[in-house]
């Protein structure tokens, strides 16, 4: 079952999936085994040997009636530690180059704001962010590469994004996060979720390596804000 | 304890009905292709509904078994043998140490099925046994099993009641054409009438991009209202989806969590068994039902299953009569 959720992508829409989603995890209906939200829609697979088609549509009408205050929680703020540039960052300099402005002012740019998860999909953890300042988009590579490696912070266009595993890519990139937003080892193996906000944080070579040996022995917890 | 792969065939992985519950962090579901054959698989062999089996296609498998164990082989022909003798299929077997089971080409049908009553020891990731070749998890390590690639069983389990009982009817794959009956939507408005009229009164044909991950068809051009793509959203197993090329691309088990192509129809869940293990070059034709009308077949499945369930759990025919004729004997006596 796919409900719309009307066609345009917009905080505030996607505010509203995430709370329907949330409610449906609260109420826990019966025979559904898998729900997908995406920028304005949420697919919802359900076995009908469970609940059936009517029953389903009554379910949700109901649960979407539900005044949701949209837009008044808390956002959850995940902090992505980057390292920019270098060979951490192989494309940082054509970036600036296009822009029209220095690494460093780049760096300021693309760390300075939170960005909204739309939905995850494409591979594990891929995150469809929003809101990139339009003074770096930047255009994808002529040749797409044939290997980024997993962690590796990127433009493509006018998106922003983290590769959650080694992946052929054609994006710019600008810098490598320590921190796995994809690891099927662990109990939660994906950090985040649609809804939630990150904020990209820079960092030097010796806080990469510290993180970078954290999060190797497990011990790294991800900085989560809270805020209104 | 367990199988060797002696030939992997062209594509054997480890699935069972697949990852669910994190296709909202961007996992494939993956799982088995044709359900009703896997199904029935685990079925021969009081398995429980959700236990791994080897999916193969195309070119199957040889295996080698280092314990006894009992199996069935579902789906699709691909004319298995044990130690060189023909191997019955939609039937439980008896296998010894030391056997071996080779699998050929697909004579009818492309997919086919083993279960084994002593479980796969395959470790279960994010609550499947599932092969999602993409992302590298589930499965044997993740990949499709390669020569000499050694599985282990869980546990030891040979006997069976009413063993002689365990066979049902063969499900036949031999068709060159058939219809698959569809619920329209959710982008079918995106389509003009003519669009959607050619969609379901047109022949198409199965192309050789045809994999786990979905089926390109070939045939007329179905026209859009609009070429501008849409905002991308979920997908279902057997979403047909439309690029601007004009023709469907039928998403199956490894595909992407959500898409920007616009969605004319998806296919009902009882009819997908029927498309995945067609070939290239045979003939698919659409027909457009309701939810309610794909959700009462599915549920008819699912009777039919409970009754095959119940057909070999009760005493063999012949075995029956043999007794009934050696008790009047004796009271001849």
């Amino acid at each position: 079952m796919l409900i719309e959720f009307g066609n345009e992508i917009s905080p505030e829409v996607n505010r509203k999936i995430a709370a329907v989603v949330e409610l449906m995890r609260e109420q826990h209906i019966e025979g559904v085994v898998d729900v997908i939200p995406a920028f304005c829609s949420l697919l919802v697979n359900y076995d009908p040997r469970v609940i059936r088609y009517e029953k389903m549509r009554k379910r949700m009408e109901s649960l979407l009636r539900v005044d949701i205050k949209v837009g008044e929680g808390k956002r959850k703020i995940f902090e992505i530690p980057v390292l920019y540039g270098g060979e951490y960052g192989p494309d940082l300099e054509s970036i600036a180059e296009h822009a029209g402005l220095s690494e460093g002012e780049v760096i300021k740019i693309h760390s300075s704001q939170d960005y909204l998860i739309y939905m995850l999909g494409f591979l594990p953890g891929f995150c469809y962010l929003g809101g990139l300042d339009e003074r770096i988009h930047t255009p994808r590579l002529a040749n797409p590469r044939l290997k980024i490696r997993a962690g590796s912070v990127g433009i493509g266009g006018s998106q922003t994004g983290i590769y959650p595993l080694d992946s052929p890519g054609g994006w710019q990139l600008m810098g490598m996060t320590p921190v796995k937003t994809y690891d099927p080892e662990r109990e939660v193996p994906i950090l985040v979720e649609a809804g939630n906000y990150i904020r990209f944080v820079p960092v030097d070579e010796a806080e990469y390596k510290r993180i970078q040996a954290q999060v190797e022995d497990g011990s790294y917890q991800c900085v989560i804000h809270e805020e209104v | 304890m367990g199988i060797r792969i002696l030939k992997a065939g062209m594509m054997t992985t480890v699935q069972d009905l697949g990852r669910t519950g994190y296709q909202s962090q961007g996992f494939s579901v993956a799982g088995v292709m044709d359900v009703r054959s896997f199904k029935i698989a685990n079925l021969l062999l009081d398995n429980p509904e959700n236990e791994a089996v080897l999916e193969f296609a195309l070119i199957g498998p040889t295996l080698e078994f280092t314990a006894g164990t009992l199996i069935a082989i579902t789906g699709g022909d691909f004319q298995p043998t044990i130690n060189g003798e023909p191997a019955p299929m939609y039937t439980a077997i008896d296998i010894h140490k030391g056997d071996v089971l080779k699998f050929g080409s697909a004579r009818t049908g492309s997919r086919g099925y083993i279960a084994f009553s002593s479980y796969l020891k395959i470790s279960v990731v994010m609550g499947s046994r599932c092969t999602n070749m993409k992302s590298s998890i589930g499965g044997f390590k993740g990949r499709k099993l390669q020569d000499g690639d050694y599985i282990g069983f869980r546990i030891k389990r040979r006997y069976l009641p009413f063993f002689l009982s365990r066979t049902l009817e063969l499900d036949e794959f031999n068709q060159n054409e058939v219809t698959l009956r569809v619920v329209l939507g959710p982008q079918d408005e995106k389509f003009s009438r003519q669009g959607i009229e050619t969609f379901l009164s047109s022949e198409y044909t199965v192309t050789s991009d045809f994999d786990r991950m979905g089926c390109r068809l070939e045939g007329p051009f179905i026209a859009r209202k609009e070429t501008t793509d849409m905002i991308s959203d979920g997908i279902a197993f057997g979403s047909i989806q439309v690029p601007s090329h004009g023709k469907p691309i039928i998403l199956l088990a490894d595909r992407q969590t959500t898409g920007g192509y616009p969605k004319i129809a998806t296919v009902a869940s009882v009819d997908i068994p029927w498309l995945v293990q067609r070939k290239t070059d045979h003939k698919v034709r659409f027909k457009a039902i309701s939810v309610e009308e794909a959700q009462r077949l599915y549920l008819e499945e699912s009777e039919e299953l409970n009754r095959m369930r119940k057909k070999i759990h009760q005493p063999c025919k012949e075995v029956l009569e043999c007794r009934q004729v050696s008790r009047r004997i004796r009271r001849l006596f």
